[in-house]
């Protein structure tokens, strides 16, 4: 019965996970870092790697470049570069926040966007530009609507959920599936009622997404938010492990689902927040990456939350490229490019591998 | 370290699930707690483990006051395994196992070598080493139910409650896993529905129905004919156990005889 196994042992059946773990980040780096360089090098001027670099060097060290090339520069530096970047961090974000909504709600249909914070930024976007309302955010007025619309939603489906009994992670999907109904709703009449083609634009774009609107201006309070967000997550890795226990085990374990169920919501929401008010709801990344990581290093929050975003950047900064190239000059929606490319990539994954979640 | 419920009350939308409740367990002893079903078992044990505040009423791990405690100390004292579903995630066995060293870990701070060779030898003590690498999710129930126990152990608590562990199980994991209780040295609290394992697994047996303990004793002060014909409605013949002495019950089922419908407590 007793079948008596060493620690060396043991080490060693759990030892290809963590260095896989390790060595999946390693590649993963080196590849957002090559996609980022070809990424901003490539569009309806193509300008190739090492040019490109020297640019990017250029622009960093304060280099010289020559006079003939300043157009190309421009294109490269004012343009591209903080598209490419935009595109990395909101990739990473919705990958991230995406393992911590599924975490939160027990759920593994759910994503940043299941407790209705994009359909709130819609609305608020929407607003904004019906009404002309928040000028003094100047050209930043929208992503400001589509931020408040944000945090409201979340506000209201925290009120709503967490009355009576706790908040229950079905509470919180089911509150969070109604709102986006009713947000929804509320835009189809502010867009029937105004029916002015900036409007219907506006809507068209905060539901597919994209990075077209990208600008350096917007990247820090972006970079801030991913960046702190994510590190907040990694530290509370083991809480979330612990979360997906349920919530009598985790009580037994020390920790208090509905507390941290609330911060989580809080956390969430305004990253998501963020990433919606610059980029609009782009789905699918937070809903498939974090499944697609599980696969590769396993289930455990401190080795996923290390994986899934450098894998959401390199994922979106090559769905950005393609959605800005195959049509070109038109562009397509990033919410059409990440679901046709991520959909067979991700059945044919189920299929190859047994992948559990939530029983078999 | 002993465990003691005193004059606990849980009373929640005007209802009283568990009223004035005194129990004591005393250092290093099993105790199970027996009751029809809804009489306020896993209410009792859930203010324990701290999934529920009394509403009345304390519980002491020794002389702490768990009810106050902050929710890690707590959780250092008593470990759990509660009726919880199936977990969502596929963590390997070593993996779910090492997360009863939650409690004593701040944020994602890495297991040391003392951690990790303690999980090693639970894992082993209760026999699922060589699952080690396996995805809970794959495992038997009685494999599982292992799984939780190791977990438990290795959070290092000095109490340990159990929620109707022996469900599911079938009649060899049942037998082992109560073995296991008993030589883990802990102050135990179990829920059991099994009369007759609680009594050849328990030093006491608390009794509850509707919320109040009826009584509490040994198996053969608690086990009578009229005290389970009382508490479950069926009467049952006692007889000694053959080799241990403890008492065992039978029941007789025929359709005809009149207080014995198969009303299963």
């Amino acid at each position: 019965m007793t079948a008596v196994v060493d620690a060396a042992e043991v080490a060693e059946s759990r030892a290809p996970s963590r260095t896989s773990s390790a060595v999946v980040c390693g590649v993963l780096a080196v590849a957002l870092v090559v996609s980022t360089v070809v990424a901003i090098g490539l569009g309806s001027a193509v300008v190739a790697p090492d040019d490109t670099a020297r640019y990017l060097w250029a622009a960093l060290s304060g280099g010289q470049i020559a006079g003939s090339e300043v157009t190309t520069y421009q294109i490269i530096w004012e343009i591209r570069t903080p598209r490419v970047l935009l595109a990395a961090l909101v990739g990473a974000g919705l990958s991230a926040v995406g393992v911590a909504v599924q975490a939160m709600v027990r759920n593994a249909l759910a994503d940043p966007f299941v407790l209705g914070i994009s359909s709130g930024a819609s609305v608020g976007a929407v607003a904004v530009t019906v009404t002309g309302g928040l000028a003094a955010f100047g050209i930043y007025a929208v992503s400001a609507g589509a931020f408040l619309g944000a945090l409201a939603a979340a506000v209201l489906v925290y009120a709503a959920a967490s009355g009576g009994g706790g908040m229950s992670p079905l509470r919180l999907v089911l509150t969070g599936v109604a709102m986006s109904l009713g947000f929804q709703a509320l835009m189809s009449v502010i867009v029937y009622l105004v029916p002015d083609g900036e409007a219907t634009s506006t809507v068209l774009y905060w539901t597919m997404g994209g990075f077209g609107a990208a600008t350096w201006g917007a990247l820090p309070v972006v970079a801030a938010a991913v960046v702190l967000g994510t590190a907040l997550l990694l530290r509370q890795s083991r809480t979330l492990d612990v979360l997906a226990l349920g919530d009598e085990t985790a009580a037994s374990l020390g920790i208090g689902a509905d507390r941290q169920r609330k911060l989580l919501l809080l956390l969430a929401s305004l990253v998501t927040g963020v990433m919606v008010a610059v980029s609009g709801a782009i789905g699918f990344v937070g809903l498939v990456m974090p499944h697609l990581v599980r696969m590769v290093v396993g289930a455990v929050h401190a080795r996923v939350l290390a994986v899934a975003p450098l894998a959401g950047a390199v994922f979106m900064v090559w769905a950005d490229l393609a959605a800005r190239t195959v049509v070109s000059p038109r562009e397509l929606p990033l919410g059409v490019i990440t679901a046709l490319v991520g959909v067979p990539v991700f059945l044919s994954l189920m299929r190859r591998r047994a992948y559990l979640f939530g029983g078999r | 370290m002993d465990l003691t419920l005193d004059q606990l009350s849980v009373v929640t939308d005007g209802r009283a699930l568990v009223r004035d409740l005194s129990l004591h367990v005393g250092s290093g002893t099993v105790v199970g707690l027996v009751g029809p079903n809804g009489s306020g078992k896993s209410t009792a044990l859930r203010c324990i483990y701290r999934a529920l505040k009394p509403s009345a009423g304390t519980v002491r791990a020794g002389e702490e006051d768990l009810v106050r405690l902050p929710p890690r100390q707590g959780a250092q004292l008593v470990a759990a395994l509660a009726q919880d579903g199936a977990v969502d995630l596929d963590f390997t066995v070593a993996e779910a196992v090492a997360l009863g060293r939650a409690p004593h870990l701040r944020g994602n701070q890495a297991l040391s070598a003392r951690e990790r060779e303690l999980c090693v030898r639970a894992m082993d003590r209760l026999g699922i080493g060589h699952l080690a690498g396996r995805g809970v999710l794959t495992l038997s129930g009685g494999e599982r139910q292992r799984v939780l126990l190791a977990r438990a152990l290795v959070q290092e608590p000095r109490i340990l409650v159990l929620d109707e562990p022996t469900n599911h199980l079938d009649v060899r994991h049942q037998v082992e896993l109560l073995s296991q209780l008993r030589g883990s040295g802990l102050t135990v609290l179990v829920v059991l529905h099994d009369l007759n394992l609680a009594a050849g697994a328990c030093d006491r047996i608390g009794v509850l129905s509707a919320g109040r303990l009826v009584t509490a004793g040994t198996p053969q002060e608690v086990l009578t004919e009229d005290l389970v014909e009382d508490v479950f409605g069926v009467r049952p013949t006692v007889v000694p156990h053959p080799k241990s002495g403890v008492p065992q019950l039978l029941y007789s089922i025929h359709p005809d005889s009149e207080e014995s419908s198969p009303s299963c407590a």
